[in-house]
């Protein structure tokens, strides 16, 4: 009797722990749905260089990762169904990869104490660490990205923008609706018209605003816009001649799948990006050589480069480094969700680390903080050769207008701490 | 001319393009609605799936690609050959025939008789179906089509028209593409009613429409009438399908066109053709127009898809059956 209770407490215990100790990484994807083209090559990236750390170096710090994979379908709720199956896994940090998952898992990550990082996207003034303890948005978010393209287009005019006309053709949400505040803020400095032209969900017929740019004619053209509103656009722009080197898209209108149903006539468009582009990185032969070689790309292997799966790679490797500087801080191999919090906001990226991770000259040096969990706000522009078929770097990693965005992130914070009683600290 | 004017003018003949696009996609709700009562919530998915295995033909990709690879370990995703566009718009209809088969094969067959929300419910279930099937057949990246349609403003209109304004006026603004599609709408429309009113197969299907079961009566078999006007409606998607995929680029967005149907149809009429037509024009017109006088100066713009639906609103409160649907007399 007594070695019956003795196993079936064993088994019992076997069953309720996990196998083996290991890091947690649940992916929040969309690889079906009207988005599934832009949510694959993500995914892929973000899975593979989770591979390629467990395959060639045993994981991170030697403990093993495993990638929890739930399809959110780019759908809020279903977003927020995969977080509940999923916190329970040990997750260390969720990548909701969409403004509104983002916008519902702030509160229930906050009180669950899981760090969240929305990289390039979600609420920009979550990068007020002291009010948003558990939201992470390094190393750019959208009011950087609305700057760094006014600071593009100040420079190629000399540092003048003063009586240019610049229209913002943006989806009608709340996602499209975020650079508005930064763009007019920037116009009272910079003394240029801006022009706001929203387009309705989900973007198929966008000739009411393209006509109204064709009569109203002006100088440069930004996009915040999604899924088919981004084809769409370039064709629209194509369609009325207008000058692709004056049109720039935010980061996410800036895929290859973006530009190349326009064709040749898409070429020279621009898009802005807080990471490089193309395949010419060391990093990419190790995963040829662990993951794709080896049967386990998590998809047909023909993504690797594509802007979208450097996004999926770049934002693994952020969450990697962190659950690095984890380790470090709190001496252990193993992680808790609190843990990999403290990683992330004393997480620090630099040139000769991300060489030593075999990319070079990849994305923005930055440095995380507990004021600061945004990182420093720098971005580049990319052009599209549409012969070459490829998106090259046009600019350095240039950093947005702080003077201007710093009061505006303080003051939303500010308000959000004051509508949710919190008391902005440190520590 | 005031430049102001010949803007409005502008927006109209472009509205009426759009109309004629919108109209392209009611179509196809018309042919299977008036046929057997059913409203096709599939009609979007239905472009989407014919644009995808058009594209899939002429690129010479192998179906089930991924799946095979997988299931197999094989590494083959091209047949290695291209097909020249028309041959294969008529092999993508012969898959949607194939389709429409199945449908009335194996999903309404049995449902004959049903209440209409049994029927609407099938094609909900049908259209997810799709939706992953064509998924799985020919992967989810987006798609060029190119099937040799010109896009682009039409410089000889500008050139024509520029002389009528001031020095703001650059000339009408014609989509090349739109222009295509309008003389393609109006072909389709004269086919299919040339087809219902001289065709014994026509006119068969209009007995259906009718009364299906004195059609039934009188030897039509009611089995081959709907194969055949889903093959009509596949015909219709796969036409609409081109038309909003050369714009766009084929993806899986393209069946939300769906949306831009059902105002179309609530205005238009469930049952009528040229009522799909007229309804077309007149969203595609009105919502561009509102837009540009009301919306865009002083709502902050972005109405049009507002506008579209509060006026087939307001049709449905005063003339439900649309301007010319047949009007809903119940006997108790």
């Amino acid at each position: 009797m007594k070695l019956k209770l003795t196993t079936l407490a064993l088994t019992a215990l076997m069953a309720a722990s996990p196998a083996v100790a290991e890091l947690v990484f649940p992916s929040l994807s969309y690889r079906t749905g009207p988005y599934a083209a832009n949510g694959i090559p993500f995914a892929d990236g973000y899975a593979d260089y989770f591979t390629l750390l467990n395959e060639r170096d045993g994981g991170i710090g030697g403990e093993p990762v495993r990638m929890v994979e739930c399809e959110t379908g780019y759908n809020t709720e279903k977003g927020v169904e995969c977080y509940e199956s999923t916190k329970a896994e040990g997750s260390l940090v969720y990548q909701p990869l969409s403004t509104g998952i983002t916008y519902q898992l702030i509160p229930k990550a906050t009180a669950d104490g899981i760090p969240v990082h929305s990289m390039g996207y979600g609420r920009t003034s979550a990068k007020d660490g002291t009010v948003f303890k558990n939201i992470f948005n390094y190393p750019a978010n959208y009011w950087d990205g609305a700057s760094i393209a006014v600071t593009h287009l100040a420079d190629l005019n000399g540092g003048d923008l003063s009586g240019k006309k610049i229209a913002l053709v943006y989806h009608n949400s709340a996602y499209g609706k975020e650079p508005i505040r930064t763009l007019e803020e920037l116009a009272k400095k910079h003394g240029y018209e801006l022009t706001l032209l929203p387009v309705d969900h989900p973007g198929q017929e966008q000739k009411s605003q393209w006509l109204q740019i064709r009569r109203e004619r002006p100088d440069y053209v930004l996009m915040w816009g999604w899924g088919v509103m981004n084809q769409v656009a370039v064709q629209e722009a194509a369609n009325i001649r207008f000058p692709m080197e004056n049109f720039i898209g935010i980061w996410w209108s800036g895929s290859e799948n973006d530009v190349r149903p326009a064709g040749a006539a898409a070429n020279g468009y621009k898009a802005l990006t807080f990471h490089n582009v193309g395949d010419d990185f060391p990093v990419f032969d190790d995963i040829q050589k662990y993951v794709v070689d080896a049967g386990k790309a998590a998809g047909a292997g023909d993504q690797i480069g594509t802007a979208l799966y450097n996004r999926g790679l770049y934002a693994a490797m952020l969450a990697a480094e962190a659950a690095k500087t984890a380790q470090e801080i709190h001496g252990t191999k193993t992680l808790t969700p609190a843990q990999m919090r403290d990683g992330m906001e004393a997480l620090e990226i630099t040139e000769a680390k991300m060489a030593a991770l075999g990319l070079p000259n990849f994305g923005p040096e930055f440095t995380v903080s507990c004021e600061n969990h945004g990182g420093n706000g720098y971005g580049a522009v990319a052009q599209w050769d549409a012969a070459a078929d490829e998106w090259s770097l046009i600019t350095d990693y240039v950093q947005s207008d702080q003077e201007v965005l710093a009061p505006l992130v303080a003051e939303d914070s500010a308000a959000f701490a004051a509508e949710n009683g919190i008391e902005p600290s440190c520590g | 001319m005031p430049d102001q004017f010949l803007f409005a003018i502008e927006v109209i003949l472009n509205g009426l393009m759009a109309g004629v696009l919108y109209a392209l996609v009611a179509l196809g709700f018309v042919l299977i609605y008036k046929a057997s009562g059913i409203f096709n919530y599939a009609q979007g998915v239905m472009a989407l799936f014919a644009a995808l295995t058009l594209v899939g033909i002429m690129e010479g990709q192998v179906p089930f690609s991924h799946l095979i690879n997988a299931t197999f370990g094989t590494d083959v995703h091209h047949f290695g050959w291209h097909v020249p566009a028309l041959l294969a718009i008529f092999l993508t209809m012969l898959v949607m025939i194939a389709l429409a088969w199945c449908v009335q094969r194996f999903v309404f067959r049995f449902l004959v008789g049903q209440e209409p929300i049994i029927l609407f419910m099938a094609t909900i279930g049908l259209a997810y179906f799709l939706e992953g099937v064509g998924d799985l057949m020919w992967g989810s990246d987006i798609k060029t089509l190119d099937v040799g349609l010109p896009q682009g403003g039409s410089f000889w209109i500008e050139e024509m028209t520029v002389g009528l304004g001031g020095d703001g006026f650059y000339g009408f603004f014609i989509d090349k593409l739109d222009i295509i599609a309008t003389v393609i709408a109006v072909l389709l429309v004269a086919g299919l009613v040339a087809f219902a009113q001289y065709t014994k197969q026509g006119r068969a299907m209009r007995a259906v429409a009718d009364d299906h079961q004195a059609a039934l009566s009188v030897g039509v078999s009611l089995n081959f009438i709907w194969i055949l006007v889903w093959s009509l409606a596949g015909f219709v998607a796969l036409v609409a399908g081109i038309m909003w995929g050369a714009k766009s680029g084929v993806q899986f967005s393209l069946s939300l066109i769906a949306l831009k149907a059902l105002p179309v149809l609530m205005l238009g009429g469930f049952t009528s053709i040229p009522g799909a037509i007229v309804g077309g024009l007149i969203i595609g017109v009105g919502e561009k127009l509102f837009e540009f006088l009301i919306g865009a100066p002083f709502l902050g713009g972005a109405t049009e898809n507002w506008f579209a639906y509060m006026l087939a609103l307001l049709f449905l409160v005063f003339r439900p059956q649309g301007l010319f649907g047949e009007k809903i007399i119940e006997r108790v």
